[in-house]
Order: structure tokens, then C-alpha cells, then sequence
């Protein structure tokens, strides 16, 4: 494990692997790893929470190992399960040889057919991964007190196979977009962070970064833009990912800056505006308004 | 590490010298941390050792770092996020100092309480609704099957409001156990549950003779109740918010909204303990502004600040109100429109309904009737009883 007790030279290396942040995210991530605690993430979809995840991993040198939740995910998809096409196979091989049953069950429920799901094999690593836990919030309950169960003690039981203890205490990061109250329990065993939508200057340094060959005025000119359209009342604000697509669509199609080609400009608003009703909420007269501002 | 030097259940205030560095501010960072928990930050006693930690691991140096370590520390929502600066400062900075030292205002901190507070205001007096109660019929003994079927509106005349209180909570306590029980009897799985069959064809040599099905679990939708409060209502908004309140407790995941001519957020006022100051609390936001009612315009906030967070296809949204509305029908209908594109269900629950002459000939009415799932009476206890069954049915 490398210590980072200098913030300053986590945000650099965060930036090396192509992630802008603040320091306050980098003393939080900082802490994370010396308090050995899992971080919850939350924020609007779109500014950029499970980047963090890959940057981290990307800044510690270490794997990512991602577990991403959804309603009904349970043990066998998130933890571990038995092999058991491979079972039954080993189970009629194992038919005519003289072994005794409790023998050849022990065979059976080796390590050999176990299949190693995300949390299992985050804590059997011998270095500590990142474990990127990616939308908590659409799991089950039921799941979600399972998670704590892990997260607290870093060990798994397996009932054939005895209990399994960390090798080396994975770095938790979580993310959640509020589909479902998190547990009060969950989030007190948490550090927490809160995303917001990022300011002109971080987003500039942003769309500079990811975008590569794009020029300084028309990322200018973009973020204007986009800082600008997220003050409408829409029904979902574009994020940090939305005005990276958008930057990515316009270098593509060779437009240098906001005030030449009004129409097809107005096209490539689809990268921006993903819903039906927040088209239609900003009618041309408004988008060349807000572009005319922006240049 | 600062806290391998003070062990933390001796530490208090007294015991720490002021003329010693380290401890000075290992004491103010654990009254940091009390006062946190004065002020609903939901933290422990781990949290308390782990803010000295945090203190040790920082750059004491620069103010900020301490604030960015306690605060993801401290906090667990966004709300907490929100206001954690604001209380930062209020501890931490010279000026203000003595003013937290006083004792504690809990509400101060509390976002929604304050909010709830903060909107005293004079309210334009509106038109008033006819009471109902010209022709009271008293109810006097205190017989349940009489209180279930008698209209609210009659029963804060006499003196089993109490009693009626109660059992409505229990209505809303029963509803979360009869809709869990459907949901798991009507819920038929057809996935093969791999690991109990193998674990059952070892007795048969490895052949899986007996399949082990498993069912999918429902859950339980998420509530949201929106409950109009104004003068039209006055006589019913009392007993919605009890019945909220009692929805709350029972379903974990449930917000509740109040609303006259705007919008206000009482899930967690609603949480209050103390029955005392919760029937305080109730009596104020219920009665407190019976001004006109802009139910158009408080969905709107609504839907404009709430229902991206809240609002999904596993949401029941119910609007508790009699749909006298003083804004336009059409920004109402747009709004319950709106609503119905995100949520799972729709439910209006409209005490009026109970009265046998009563036809829902308001205009705004007539305009969301389309987009409603169930229009339902919620007058009496009977019919709120009621609900639940239809509910499952939906």
C-alpha cells in the first residue's frame, strides 16, 4: 500500500490518470484509505462518480474490481457460487472410485469449484484492489445489510467451506443515485462525499484534459454553454459526461466555434438533452439565445 | 495519532488542561462531534475517535483540510452535506463562538423543521369551505365500530380523538403488513434455485431429481404522500397527517409533503417523538395556514425539486386533498400529468368523496381524472381500511 499523507500529490496523480477534483474529494479519498472505511458517493448522475473509482485504482496502481447492483442481486452474483455444472461432472467421475462420501463431498465443495464473485474477490487479493460497489441503492435490503456485514468485518462465511478472511482490506468506494433510501446503519459506516455539478473552471480544466486536440476558445465557449443550460428548469441536467460527449461530437464534426453553423450545432444538441419533453422545453429561439451568450 | 494519547470516555471538557497543545484541541474537536450529534448528524462514539484521528492525519495547517475531513466524516446525506459549512463555521470560527457554547436550538440545524418554521408568515385569508358539521351528529360512547365509520370531520367534536388517532396509525401500520404478505403470496418464481438443488441431488448420486424453485421476492413500494393542508381542508388535514405519519413509521422508504399555497417538505417533523410536541408540531402545520390552496403550483414544486430523487416506477404517490384549487385546472392537470410519467401509481385521496351528494365537479378535478390510478374517499377510518385492499388490487 502506498501512503498518501499529501493530499496535493494524490490530486496530482488522480489528474495523471485523467481525473480533475477538488483537494476536498482527495482528503476524503485520503481518509477512506487511512481510516480502512468504505466512501459513499452521491451526486446527479452524469459528474463523474464511478470515474473516480477507475482513476483511483488508475493512482494507486491497483486492480478495480467493480460490483454493480441491481434490484434482486443476491449472494450468488455478488459474493460467490459453486461451479455446480462442474460439481455434477465431478460427482460422476467420481462414481466408481472407492472414496467415501464424505471425502468426495470435500472434494466437491473445494476451492476448485468455487466461482469468485466481485466481494469475495475483493477481500482475497494480496494487495488491496479498489472495489467499486456502483449504485448501491438499487440492491435489495436485504443485500444492502449483507454488504454492511462484509464491510465491517472484512470476512465472508461460506457454509461448505468455513470462513474466509481478508487478505488485505479493499479500498470501498460506493456510489448511489437515490433510487432508494440507504440504511441508516450503511451510511454511519460510511465517509461520505457529495459530487455537485462542477464549476467553469474545473469543468474548462476537464473538457481540456479528456478532449484531447480540442482549442482552448471552443471549450471555453462549451462550458459557457453548458453552465448556462443546467440553470434551465429541465428534467435531467446534463453532467460533466454529457458535456464531454457534446465537445467530443463538435471536434468530430470540425466546428472551431459555437456562433458558425447554428443549425448543425442545433443538431448535436442530442448529446445534451436526452429527454423528449427537455427538448422540446428549449425551442430554437432559446438554444440560439443561450449559444449567442456563450460565445 | 492524537488519539492513541487520550483514551476517550475519561475525555471531558474539565479534565483538559489549557495549557497543554494537543489536548486543548482534541477536547473542542470531541465537543465538535457532540454538538454534531446535538444537531442530528448521525454519528457515535466511533465517529467521535475516528474526527481525532482524522485531526491527526490532516494538514492542521490549512483550515480547509480539517472541514473537507470532518465533513466526510460527519456527514451521511446530501442535506448533511448542505449545511455542514454553515455549522462549521458556527463552531469553529472566533466570532460566533459563544453562540453555539449557549444551550442548543435542535431546530436551528434541521433543514426541514426550519424550513417548516421559517414560513410564518400572513397568509391572504381565502375563501373558507363550508364545514360539514351543521348538522353534527355527536358520537359519544367510545365504540370503535362508530369511530371507523364516522367522517373525520365530525370526530374533532368530541373526545376520542385520541383513541381515533391511534388506531389510524395502526390502519397505516397494517397496510405495510398486508401489502408485504400479497406481494409474497402473489409472487410465483419460476427460477431454479441451482444451489438447494444441487445440495438435494447429492443424495441421488449427483442426479437433481427434486428441482428447488425459487420465487422473486416483490418489494415494497416507496410512498409518497402529499397532503393538502389549506382551509378547505381543515377539518381532514389533522387526521392525513397523522395517517402519514403512521406511514412513515411503518414503510422504511416514505416521504410526505404538506402543502396550502405552497410546497413543504414534513417527513422529518412528522418523525417527531415526543407526542407532545409532535401534536404541537401537527396542530401548527395543519391548522397554523389555512390560507387558498395552489395545488397546481406546490406539484409543480414538487416535481421540479423532489420528484427526480423520489419519484420512480416503484413509487406510489398519494395526493390527499379535495381538490379545491384557487390556480389554473390546466397547471394542475399538466402537473399531475407529469407526475404520472415517472411514478408507478397515482392515488388521490379526496375526503369529500365520502359525502353521499358530493359530485367531483371541480374543474381542476375533472382535469386530472385521466391520470389518476384510483380516486378513492379517505374520510373515515373505514375508508382508509379500504385503501390498502385496493391498492393490491391496482
Amino acid at each position: 500500500m502506498t501512503a498518501f499523507t499529501d493530499t496535493e500529490d494524490l490530486c496530482r496523480r488522480l489528474e495523471q490518470a485523467g481525473y480533475i477534483t477538488e483537494k476536498s474529494l482527495a482528503v476524503s479519498l485520503m481518509l477512506m484509505s487511512q481510516l480502512s472505511r468504505p466512501l459513499l458517493v452521491e451526486g446527479d448522475a452524469g459528474v463523474g462518480k464511478t470515474e473516480i473509482a477507475k482513476a483511483l485504482a488508475s493512482a494507486y496502481g491497483c486492480e478495480l474490481i467493480r460490483l454493480q447492483c441491481y434490484e434482486g442481486l443476491d449472494v450468488n452474483a455478488a459474493v460467490y457460487e459453486w461451479n455446480y455444472q462442474r460439481q455434477l461432472l465431478a460427482i460422476k467421475m467420481q462414481e466408481t472410485e472407492a472414496r467415501s462420501v464424505a471425502d468426495k463431498e470435500r472434494h466437491v465443495f473445494g476451492e476448485n469449484y468455487l466461482l469468485r464473485r466481485p466481494l469475495l474477490q475483493a477481500i482475497s487479493r494480496p494487495r488491496s484492489p479498489v472495489l467499486l460497489i456502483d449504485e448501491v441503492d438499487r440492491a435489495d435490503e436485504e443485500f444492502e445489510a449483507y454488504l454492511l456485514e462484509v464491510l465491517a468485518d472484512y470476512q465472508i462465511s461460506i457454509p461448505e467451506l468455513g470462513t474466509i478472511k481478508a487478505t488485505s482490506i479493499p479500498y470501498v468506494l460506493l456510489t448511489s443515485n437515490g433510487t432508494r433510501e440507504l440504511s441508516d446503519a450503511l451510511r454511519r459506516r460510511c465517509l461520505y462525499h457529495y459530487i455537485d455539478y462542477p464549476d467553469y473552471d474545473k469543468e474548462l480544466r476537464i473538457v481540456l484534459k479528456r478532449i484531447p486536440g480540442i482549442e482552448a476558445r471552443l471549450a471555453g465557449q462549451i462550458v459557457t454553454f453548458v453552465q448556462k443550460l443546467r440553470k434551465q428548469d429541465l428534467q435531467k441536467r446534463p453532467g460533466t459526461a454529457e458535456t464531454l460527449d457534446w465537445a467530443a461530437a463538435l471536434v468530430k464534426m470540425d466546428i472551431a466555434s459555437l456562433d458558425s453553423n447554428p443549425a448543425r450545432i442545433a443538431d448535436t444538441l442530442v448529446c445534451l438533452l436526452k429527454t423528449r419533453d427537455d427538448q422540446a422545453a428549449l425551442p430554437p429561439t432559446v438554444t440560439a439565445r443561450l449559444l449567442a451568450q456563450s460565445v | 495519532m492524537t488519539s492513541g494519547v487520550i483514551t476517550l470516555p475519561h475525555l471531558s471538557r474539565r479534565e483538559i488542561s489549557p495549557v497543554e497543545g494537543t489536548p486543548v484541541l482534541a477536547g473542542r474537536i470531541v465537543e465538535f462531534v457532540r454538538l454534531a450529534r446535538a444537531h442530528h448528524f448521525r454519528v457515535g462514539i466511533q465517529e467521535a475517535k475516528d474526527a481525532l484521528d482524522v485531526a491527526g492525519r490532516v494538514d492542521l495547517l490549512d483550515q480547509r483540510q480539517l472541514r473537507w475531513g470532518l465533513r466526510s466524516l460527519l456527514c451521511s446525506n446530501a442535506a448533511d452535506w448542505a449545511r455542514f459549512d454553515t455549522f462549521f463555521d458556527y463552531y469553529w470560527l472566533r466570532p460566533n463562538r459563544r453562540k453555539v457554547e449557549l444551550p442548543l436550538s435542535a431546530d436551528q440545524f434541521l433543514p426541514s423543521a426550519a424550513s417548516t418554521y421559517a414560513s410564518r408568515e400572513a397568509l391572504p385569508e381565502a375563501r373558507q369551505e363550508e364545514d360539514s358539521g351543521d348538522s353534527v351528529e355527536r358520537v359519544g360512547a367510545s365504540n370503535r365500530d362508530v369511530l371507523t365509520r364516522s367522517d373525520f370531520s365530525l370526530s374533532q367534536l368530541n373526545a376520542d380523538t385520541r383513541e381515533l388517532e391511534q388506531w389510524i396509525e395502526q390502519v397505516a401500520r397494517r397496510m405495510r403488513k398486508r401489502l408485504l404478505r400479497r406481494y409474497q403470496i402473489r409472487a410465483s418464481g419460476h427460477r431454479l434455485h441451482m444451489r438447494r438443488t444441487v445440495r438435494r441431488s447429492l443424495r441421488y448420486g449427483g442426479l437433481p431429481l427434486d428441482l428447488i424453485l425459487q420465487q422473486r421476492r416483490r418489494e415494497l413500494p416507496r410512498l409518497v404522500l402529499i397532503t393538502d393542508v389549506s382551509r378547505s381542508m381543515n377539518v381532514y388535514s389533522y387526521f392525513f397527517l397523522r395517517f402519514a405519519r403512521g406511514i412513515i413509521d411503518a414503510f422504511k422508504d416514505t416521504e410526505a409533503f404538506a402543502f396550502h399555497t405552497r410546497l413543504i417538505h414534513v417527513t422529518d417533523t412528522l418523525k417527531e417523538r415526543d407526542s407532545h410536541r409532535l401534536k404541537e408540531k401537527l396542530a401548527w402545520i395543519s391548522a397554523g395556514w389555512g390560507g387558498g390552496t395552489r395545488i397546481g403550483e406546490s406539484l409543480q414544486t414538487f416535481n421540479r425539486d423532489y420528484a427526480r430523487r423520489l419519484v420512480g416506477s416503484r413509487t406510489f404517490v398519494f395526493i390527499m386533498s379535495d381538490g379545491y384549487d384557487t390556480g389554473e385546472p390546466e397547471v394542475l392537470a399538466e402537473q399531475v400529468r407529469e407526475i404520472k410519467r415517472r411514478a408507478g401509481r397515482v392515488v388521490w385521496l379526496n375526503p369529500l368523496l365520502g359525502r353521499e351528494d358530493y359530485v367531483p365537479s371541480s374543474e381542476g378535478i375533472r382535469a386530472v381524472m385521466p391520470y389518476l390510478d384510483l380516486f378513492a374517499p379517505a374520510h373515515s377510518l373505514a375508508s382508509l381500511m379500504k385503501i390498502e385492499g385496493m391498492l393490491v388490487k391496482l
